[in-house]
């Protein structure tokens, strides 16, 4: 029943959001910033973990190739299809579940505890529209991170593979460029655009409802990873089940 | 003014407020007082409207707050100042962008505009030098007067406070008192403060409401607080020695 209720709170916000709009000066200052903070802030940790995490696949498939019968390109192919399906759109949305929804949770709740929301509230603030809804159009620019986390996870395979000797370059770039689907890229921008809405509006959930102090705003940040974390997966195989069978 | 009639106010079925009535008048600071736990900040988020009564009226100029329309309510809040405990300074913001703040979200005027009624309010509540710092660069009694200046910089009709001088020292404490009292008679300002401090209630309680367990148990002004039978105000005003002696001095003069 409380998480029923929780939930219908969460969707009446959602609603709340898109009530009275703040001052458009005002708002597009926020989102530039939250776009610096959110989405460039975010580019170098993404770029570093694409970059290996996408060598790591291409060596662990290459070691996999015992048989000899095995064509070499098949290591290009499962690195793409890894990274492109399921690498970038999904874990490294994980990740970003911890990086900006803990930083979204605990610059809200912190608010929350100064009495900052309080004191927009007396001034008549949509304080739903104020600090939420920049961070939705911030976040509407989450495709180009992972775009940036598919391309660089397949030079990381591709680096790996090649330098590492498992693979000629020419049969690397055959191999990725193997029975290719243009519809898996939309299938990956798709989820995308569903898990940015996620990233900006759970954790913004758990700042704003939070109550009590320091600690609390710690221990919301936690729930907030978990839920942006559940819910991701969830929908990840909802729209997997919808868009791929 | 403000009028207050049988405000009640529960939450998981605990009554916090039990049905009280008063009227703060304009030009005064009025002063409400109690024990941690009163219900004195649940009174004060209703009159503010950050929380609902669950049943009641409040009125403001003689017109009910639940008969406002919701475009009639976002018009009184901006008439509404408050000061909050701990200042509330946004930490993102200078000084001079906090007090600018208002104004920018609710007038048209251009930023030289701004800029200049800011500073004129800076100056109103004797802040030197901090225009370009950020509140974790000031001190306390800095914040408090910023927080006044934020609230007074669009020319409110009703100014609330909450603990204003918590955590300030017994000095600086004074000087935001007398700082609130002359701003409310200056700009006619209907005020109301929420305080268990007892050097604030001797030194600018123009009207005293004292809340015990949800309920009025006692209201009057800083002369009638000496003379008065009220036990429950005699022994949360006159819990300390020094207050006790205070008053045998004032009831012998």
């Amino acid at each position: 029943m409380k998480t029923l209720s929780k939930v219908g709170r969460y969707f009446l916000m959602l609603k709340s959001i898109f009530g009275k709009f703040t001052k458009w000066k005002i708002l597009k200052e926020l989102i530039l910033k939250d776009i610096d903070t959110l989405i460039i802030g975010s580019m170098g940790i993404v770029s570093f973990i694409s970059f290996f995490v996408g060598g790591v696949v291409a060596i662990q498939t290459a070691l996999n190739l015992e048989n000899p019968l095995l064509p070499k390109n098949l290591i290009g192919f499962a690195t793409r299809q890894s990274v492109i399906l399921e690498f970038a759109p999904t874990f490294i949305s994980v990740i970003m579940a911890g990086k900006v929804g803990s930083y979204i949770t605990s610059s809200i709740g912190t608010m929350r505890v100064t009495e900052q929301i309080d004191a927009l509230e007396v001034m008549g603030i949509n304080t739903y529209n104020y600090l939420i809804f920049p961070k939705i159009i911030a976040l509407s620019l989450y495709p180009l991170v992972i775009c940036t986390s598919m391309f660089l996870g397949v030079i990381g395979g591709y680096m790996a593979c090649v330098y590492g000797g498992f693979s000629s370059s020419s049969e690397f770039i055959e191999g990725i460029q193997m029975d290719f689907i243009p519809f898996h890229i939309t299938y990956a921008f798709i989820k995308t655009a569903f898990f940015s809405f996620v990233l900006a509006t759970i954790p913004s959930y758990h700042g704003y409802f939070m109550t009590g102090g320091a600690l609390e705003v710690g221990k919301a940040s936690t729930v907030s990873f978990v839920w942006t974390s559940v819910v991701i997966i969830l929908l990840n195989y909802l729209i997997t089940q919808m868009l791929l069978t | 003014m403000i009028e207050v009639k049988n405000i009640i106010k529960s939450f998981d079925g605990i009554e916090v407020l039990k049905g009280i009535s008063s009227v703060f008048e304009k030009g005064k600071t009025n002063l409400i007082i109690g024990q941690s736990g009163s219900g004195k900040t649940v009174f004060l988020k209703c009159l503010l409207g950050l929380l609902e009564a669950d049943s009641g009226k409040i009125f403001f100029e003689g017109k009910g707050l639940e008969k406002m329309s919701v475009k009639e309510r976002s018009v009184l809040r901006q008439e509404m100042g408050m000061v909050f405990q701990g200042s509330a300074l946004f930490d993102s913001m200078t000084v001079e962008e906090n007090i600018m703040f208002p104004m920018q979200m609710f007038t048209k005027k251009d930023d030289d505009e701004i800029r200049e009624r800011a500073n004129l309010v800076i100056k109103r509540v004797n802040l030197i030098n901090a225009n370009s710092k950020y509140p974790d660069e000031i001190s306390g009694g800095m914040k408090k007067r910023v927080a006044i200046a934020r609230s007074i910089v669009m020319n409110p009709k009703y100014l609330f406070c909450d603990e204003p001088n918590s955590g300030l020292d017994p000095k600086t404490a004074i000087l935001i008192d007398n700082l609130i009292q002359e701003i409310t008679a200056e700009y006619n300002i209907t005020t109301v403060i929420n305080t268990h401090d007892m050097n604030s209630v001797m030194e600018i309680g123009e009207k005293i409401v004292f809340l015990k367990d949800g309920l009025k148990s006692w209201e009057g002004t800083k002369e009638e607080i000496f003379n008065t039978d009220n036990e429950a105000v005699t022994n949360f005003v006159y819990s300390s020695d020094l207050f006790k002696k205070v008053r045998e001095v004032y009831l012998k003069v």
